[in-house]
């Protein structure tokens, strides 16, 4: 975004902003009563029992709230970009663990699983993902060239392809793979039937995701390399795919980073990845809330170091392109 | 050099156009085109924008493709049925007036990819040669950058060694200067003459009349897809035929 070069004064620093935003944070926390929740037992000392401090009650939560909202704000105000970016994140961090917290969670129940969980777990949605990504990045090659042929067979094969597979949900589409194939006599394990599920779906997306890079490369670059006699499949690969790439790569990594979760779809057919794991290892003991967790967290934080990663190779190939 | 495959036969005429015509939907860019080139000639094409110039030379090398008429290149007809169009485009060379060099590739690659990948030439011989092309086009020191870190001048000129690297039979310029600087258009015309004094054949689209002067046998004019009037040099410049050509020259020669 641009960002102007004259700094006015800030908003949070204006009393009658400050007052207004008081008011409107008042009535949020007011419209949804939370002197039922762990707030009001909080205030427990000052509003008597939290159900039956009736309106008074309300409007002291939604006040205390109000002004501890308001008056972090103004704080955070006073600090640098990089301190306020912390600061929010450590913040929404602990509200968020709070949250689990109320779960009155048995730790010692995930600690014994948990290991389980990303030997198994883990490893399999890791594994399923990556093979998927790999074979839908091939598909999309294929499909993205038959979208720009001039050859109606393969143009019609590539657009019925991904005008299906975009157009159904990805949960079906992992039934009718592992339960329509052996319908015509094709018995398949529940990976396999997994990956190929995955792989056509987002090899669908990524279709559109390649042809768009391939596109992209100025026509010159196409000219240039026919005008010297190269065939079309060495012009593809050594002149066209080369600068398409770094356009492909960014998007690609959102679809992985995609594919990871949508991977908990295939829990349905039984394969043991973490979703599958998450649901079935609590239920014997009544602690399903445990697992959901657990797994919430090991996906959130697989995902955090994804796009760490992602964020490196854009920054690789932004470096290259500059060259 | 002996092992380079010399698909187009050392005949005297190097391309002949006999009633060449090119439509764009409903609009005809060439009509009716007769042109022979012989070998080591150099003709300049020039026009008003819009002319059917560059599709002229485009239809050359068949990036374009031509709807009536016939395109002999060393004796091979310019076809859509044609097996061998890229062996024939190996010895066409064409600058175009965006470069197009390959931005993911060195000088030096740029210069090496033709032999290496078509030309059957081993990379290290591939490389002896590219060096000896920047050397003539006098940039070998820029041989390990990337074209965006050259200047518009030197990015034509490193497009013009990749050209002569794979040793081409004939070289279509298309407005090889228009989108350089002032500048840097001495650089690349200096280069071009060279070229053509060491007796390659050329054909340029270009409005460097300077450069027709200088080095043209042939100064072709053509307007709305039609040769309006060819001569020599002299002749064209200083007697022109058609009021078309007059104006034509005076509204670029009077500045």
């Amino acid at each position: 975004m641009y960002a102007d070069n004259v700094i006015g004064d800030k908003l949070i620093h204006k009393p009658k902003f400050i007052l207004g935003l008081l008011a409107v944070a008042f009535l949020a926390f007011f419209t949804f009563n939370l002197a039922g929740t762990m707030f009001g037992e909080f205030l427990r000392p000052v509003i008597g029992e939290p159900k039956e401090s009736g309106l008074y009650g309300r409007s002291a939560v939604a006040l205390v709230l109000a002004v501890l909202f308001v008056g972090n704000l103004f704080l955070i105000s006073f600090a640098n970009i990089k301190v306020q970016v912390a600061i929010v994140w450590i913040e929404l961090l602990l509200l968020f663990l709070a949250f689990f917290y109320s779960f009155n969670l048995k730790f010692s129940f995930i600690q014994s699983k948990i290991g389980f969980m990303i030997t198994q777990g883990l490893f399999t949605t890791l594994y399923i993902s990556a093979v998927s990504i790999a074979i839908a990045s091939l598909i999309a090659i294929v499909g993205a060239v038959a979208k720009l042929s001039n050859n109606g067979f393969a143009y019609g094969i590539a657009s019925f392809y991904t005008s299906l597979f975009r157009g159904l949900p990805l949960l079906m589409q992992v039934f009718l793979i592992y339960m329509g194939l052996p319908q015509i006599g094709y018995v398949i394990d529940a990976v396999p039937a997994g990956i190929i599920a995955l792989s056509l779906c987002y090899g669908a997306y990524m279709t559109e995701i390649f042809r768009a890079g391939i596109q992209s490369v100025p026509r010159g670059q196409w000219e240039a390399s026919r005008s010297q006699g190269f065939k079309f499949g060495l012009t593809m690969r050594r002149i066209i795919l080369p600068q398409a790439i770094p356009l492909i790569i960014p998007p690609t990594g959102n679809q992985f980073i995609a594919m990871l979760k949508d991977s908990s779809l295939v829990s349905v057919i039984g394969v043991w990845e973490l979703m599958f794991l998450a649901r079935t290892l609590g239920q014997k003991e009544f602690r399903q809330m445990e697992m959901l967790i657990t797994a919430a967290f090991i996906y959130w934080g697989m995902t955090m170091v994804l796009e760490v990663i992602q964020s490196r190779i854009e920054k690789h190939y932004r470096k290259k392109g500059q060259q | 050099m002996s092992n380079v495959n010399q698909k187009i036969a050392p005949d005297d005429l190097v391309i002949s156009m006999q009633g060449v015509s090119k439509w764009f939907g409903a609009f005809q860019a060439l009509n009716d085109i007769n042109l022979s080139v012989k070998q080591g000639e150099r003709i300049v094409i020039c026009g008003p924008s819009g002319s059917g110039k560059s599709t002229l030379i485009r239809c050359l090398n068949r990036l374009e493709a031509h709807q009536k008429g016939k395109i002999l290149i060393g004796g091979i007809e310019m076809h859509q049925k044609m097996k061998n169009i890229d062996k024939v485009r190996q010895d066409i060379g064409m600058v175009f007036q965006h470069f197009n060099l390959y931005p993911h590739m060195t000088v030096l690659e740029n210069c090496m990819a033709g032999p290496n990948w078509v030309r059957g030439v081993s990379k290290s011989d591939a490389k002896d040669r590219a060096m000896a092309m920047l050397e003539r086009v006098k940039i070998p020191e820029q041989a390990d950058k990337y074209p965006s870190q050259l200047s518009g001048g030197q990015q034509q000129r490193v497009a013009i060694a990749r050209s002569l690297c794979m040793q081409p039979k004939v070289m279509l310029f298309d407005e090889p200067t228009s989108a350089l600087d002032p500048e840097m258009v001495a650089e690349v015309l200096e280069t071009m003459v060279e070229l053509a004094e060491s007796g390659m054949t050329m054909i340029c689209v270009t409005h460097e009349m300077g450069f027709a002067r200088k080095v043209g046998d042939l100064v072709v004019f053509m307007d709305e897809g039609q040769i309006v009037e060819r001569n020599n040099p002299t002749d064209f410049f200083e007697n022109p035929q058609s009021d078309r050509t007059k104006l034509f020259l005076s509204q670029i020669l009077s500045h």
